[in-house]
């Protein structure tokens, strides 16, 4: 079964519940994804990103794979 | 020597390094494209390492960062990023700053161009 944007959405949200969490992909194959939480706050960008890849994981790896090309915007809110 | 080993040899004897899927000349993948069109333009020099020739780099390289996906910058040793946060960095000009810090030269009106373009 393909991965949707909303298995990603859940996948993401039960590492940040608080989150909010955007994600786009209507080709199936490429998708991109916004998340804005507090616990990104005084984190940098590849800590930040690093904590959305583990909640992920397994998705991203391998020529397996499900999730090839997903595109990461991550921030602390304003 | 293992894939770890000459991961870390790579990244510390090279000032800037690419790790990505095909060559800076010949780039097979959208998101490694990308990064190595920007390095390129800003006449940045880049050792490149095409994961794709070697399966031990390509899943080493992956736990040496803890990161899961290719394209991946070192800069003197440090991982930058992927290709979503090397592109932000280029377009807020912190990847300017960060070669700055690290006496890597690059030309300043290339990379201008890139966000007058990208505004």
């Amino acid at each position: 079964m393909a991965i949707t944007t909303t298995d990603i959405e859940a996948l993401i949200r039960i590492a940040f519940p608080e989150a909010v969490i955007n994600v786009q992909g209507e080709d199936g194959t490429h998708f991109a994804a916004e998340v804005i939480d507090e616990s990104f706050r005084g984190k940098n960008r590849v800590q930040q990103q690093r904590a959305v890849y583990a909640a992920l994981k397994g998705k991203m790896e391998g020529s397996a794979g499900e999730l090839h090309a997903l595109a990461l915007t991550t921030k602390a809110p304003e | 020597m293992t894939a770890q080993d000459t991961i870390k040899e790579t990244v510390t004897g090279n000032d800037v390094v690419l790790f990505m899927k095909g060559t800076k000349m010949m780039p097979q993948c959208g998101f490694s494209s990308r990064v190595a069109g920007v390095l390129n333009f800003m006449n940045v020099e880049f050792a490149d390492v095409n994961v794709l020739a070697d399966e031990d780099i390509r899943q080493g390289i992956k736990d040496y960062s803890d990161w899961p996906t290719i394209p991946q910058l070192y800069v003197k040793g440090e991982f930058v990023g992927g290709c979503d946060i090397i592109t932000e960095m280029m377009l807020s000009g912190e990847l300017d700053q960060l070669l700055e810090t690290n006496d890597v030269s690059f030309d300043k009106d290339a990379a201008e161009k890139i966000r007058a373009a990208n505004a």
